[in-house]
């Protein structure tokens, strides 16, 4: 692989994290996090639309005007949006069930559209998949992470293995609303400093 | 008294931005003066009863009829994108001044992912058209709630002290949190 | 090949090409799913049903009835009614609509009960659906009304979450008064016509 692939391919994961730099998303970011597999499940639905959008996007731009590109660019993404949206109903309704309205939401994160714009319509359909593919799993891992850290503190478990005996009393507020705020605000004030040691 | 068990759901039980999550982008974004704050919600307000009139009969009288209702995501984010360029013109033409108030905000709006989400929920919920449009000016003006009280805040915020690593977006989302968490005091206001 | 511009006709040739090519896979992707998520549905519904009740051998989901709002699955087991699965729900809870699936045997005695969907605050009224709370329903014959001990019945409430405990005695209360009125006080006799006696009390009403 050429450096430069490389490179497209691990940007994401941390210099331009979409979740914790760029803070795009963060509406799924915030409301599905209440459990580990939510957050792997949400990062991997948005992973997939991220990737082929990114592809589709950079194969046709010769065949998209520009004026009408980002109509263009929402019609692709709405369409693998329905896709994940179908094949989840049909094959993982339990997740389907806990993921909820964030699902067709998929649509309106600001990662995908912004990554369309800004990568894909301007590169070749390898890098653009890179782009895409780093970009979601730095997105899912943050998810996950949080959905993790989340879970423990909440409910005392992660991906739903106990981990405190039944009696702990656990600090319910991770899993609430304002749990989720507190814990992603952390989050970036963390990435802050470490990123400012450097 | 259905009605007002939505609307006292939409305002402070169910609020729109600190519980349900959504619409957290422009929250984030314009809530730094509650002036601005005022012209963005009143521009939601506006997009997104709108927006579930229109939404509710593209449901409602295209895709049940003709059994595509997969196509929901798709039809509803063009729908809606395509009205806030309308209300746009139309506005610039016709009030001017109310344009020159709200004109900044409303290309915004489309990436409010409230506006979608809340059109989605109001079908979710079945809905009649009365509720769908009574639904989503009470989670819009809760919106707005959520966006002023904010930007009150963060207007203080500026001339207090806090750690330096904690600016920005942290500092923000802990204040989000606490708001949140004074909102969840209002659950179990409607039996 | 160089971008195309943007006049008029690339413009809308473009848009069009896009929405027919992704909506015709989109159509096929529907195709292909459509099954599966029909499937999906009613595997939950039926491993619902399966849950509350004893075995039986007929298909509840076929011969299901909505009676007030309420779903009623009839179970067989060689054409002898052995219960009927109800599909409840509460508007009295927490937050929202919450729905439960409860099964009742002949004489009305409860066989066992599982939350569907629910919408109550993670951590506390989700606790309902911990065996700690929903079993004590199990093998109960509802006397009058089922209610929590700080209304003076003999239901534990999960604690801080009363309000949900509430809902579900609600959500049974309601599906319990409807079965004994449908089912319960004829199918002690009629056991075998039990279809054809909801047939006539959905008439009924």
């Amino acid at each position: 692989m050429k450096m430069s692939n490389i490179k497209h391919l691990i940007n994401g994961l941390w210099k331009e994290n979409p979740t914790l730099v760029l803070v795009l998303g963060t509406c799924p970011t915030l409301a599905v996090t209440t459990a580990a597999m939510n957050g792997l499940g949400m990062g991997a639905a948005t992973t997939f639309v991220l990737v082929f959008s990114n592809l589709f996007i950079a194969l046709l731009k010769n065949l998209i005007p520009d004026k009408v590109r980002i109509a263009a660019f929402v019609v692709i993404i709405a369409s693998f949006v329905t896709i994940v949206d179908l094949v989840m109903k049909a094959f993982t309704p339990a997740l389907y069930a806990a993921l909820g309205v964030f699902i067709p939401l998929i649509v309106v994160n600001c990662i995908i559209l912004g990554r369309a714009e800004a990568f894909a319509q301007k590169n070749k359909a390898i890098p653009a998949i890179l782009d895409g593919i780093g970009m979601g799993i730095g997105f899912t891992l943050a998810l996950t992470i949080m959905g993790s850290v989340r879970e423990l503190l909440g409910n005392g478990s992660i991906f739903d293995i106990k981990l405190v005996s039944e009696s702990t009393k656990t600090i319910l507020i991770f899993i609430l609303p304002p749990g989720a705020f507190f814990t992603y605000g952390y989050f970036i004030a963390i990435k802050n400093r470490l990123s400012a040691n450097k | 008294m259905d009605y007002i068990n939505i609307i006292i759901l939409a305002l402070f039980v169910n609020n729109v931005v600190l519980a349900q999550f959504l619409g957290i982008c422009p929250f984030l974004g314009v809530s730094n003066k509650v002036e601005t704050s005022l012209g963005m919600g009143a521009a939601v307000i506006f997009v997104m009863a709108l927006a579930n009139f229109v939404t509710y009969m593209v449901y409602f009288f295209i895709l049940k009829p003709l059994h595509i209702e997969f196509m929901q995501t798709i039809s509803f984010i063009l729908v809606i994108a395509f009205l806030v360029q309308v209300v746009e013109i139309i506005l610039k033409k016709a009030a001017p001044s109310l344009y020159q108030a709200l004109g900044i905000y409303l290309p915004l709006i489309t990436t409010n992912c409230a506006v979608l989400g809340i059109a989605i929920l109001a079908v979710q919920k079945n809905y009649n058209m009365v509720m769908s449009v009574v639904y989503a000016s009470a989670i819009a003006v809760g919106f707005t709630l959520a966006l002023v009280l904010m930007a009150g805040i963060r207007e203080q915020l500026e001339n207090t002290g806090y750690p330096k690593g904690m600016k920005g977006f942290p500092i923000s989302l802990i204040t989000a949190g606490l708001l949140s968490l004074a909102f969840m005091g209002f659950a179990g206001l409607v039996k | 090949m160089a971008k195309l511009e943007s006049n008029l006709k690339n413009m809308v040739l473009s848009l069009v090409f896009i929405s027919m090519g992704m909506s015709a896979a989109l159509g096929y992707v529907y195709l292909l799913t459509k099954e599966p998520i029909e499937k999906a549905n009613k595997e939950k519904e039926v491993s619902a049903v399966k849950m509350v009740l004893p075995a039986f051998d007929n298909d509840p989901v076929k011969e299901m009835k909505v009676i007030d709002g309420l779903t009623f699955y009839p179970a067989t087991k060689g054409g002898q009614f052995i219960g009927c699965a109800v599909n409840t729900f509460t508007d009295k809870a927490f937050s929202g609509t919450f729905t439960l699936m409860v099964g009742f045997l002949p004489d009305g005695t409860i066989n066992k009960s599982v939350v569907l969907d629910q919408k109550e605050t993670p951590g506390l009224g989700t606790k309902m659906k911990e065996p700690k709370f929903y079993s004590q329903f199990e093998n109960k014959k509802i006397e009058g009304e089922l209610k929590v001990k700080k209304d003076g019945g003999e239901v534990d409430a999960i604690s801080a979450a009363t309000i949900s405990s509430r809902a579900y005695c609600d959500a049974l209360n309601k599906a319990y008064k409807l079965f004994m009125k449908e089912f319960a006080a004829k199918d002690k006799t009629v056991v075998a016509d039990t279809a054809a006696a909801v047939q006539t009390n959905v008439t009924n009403n």
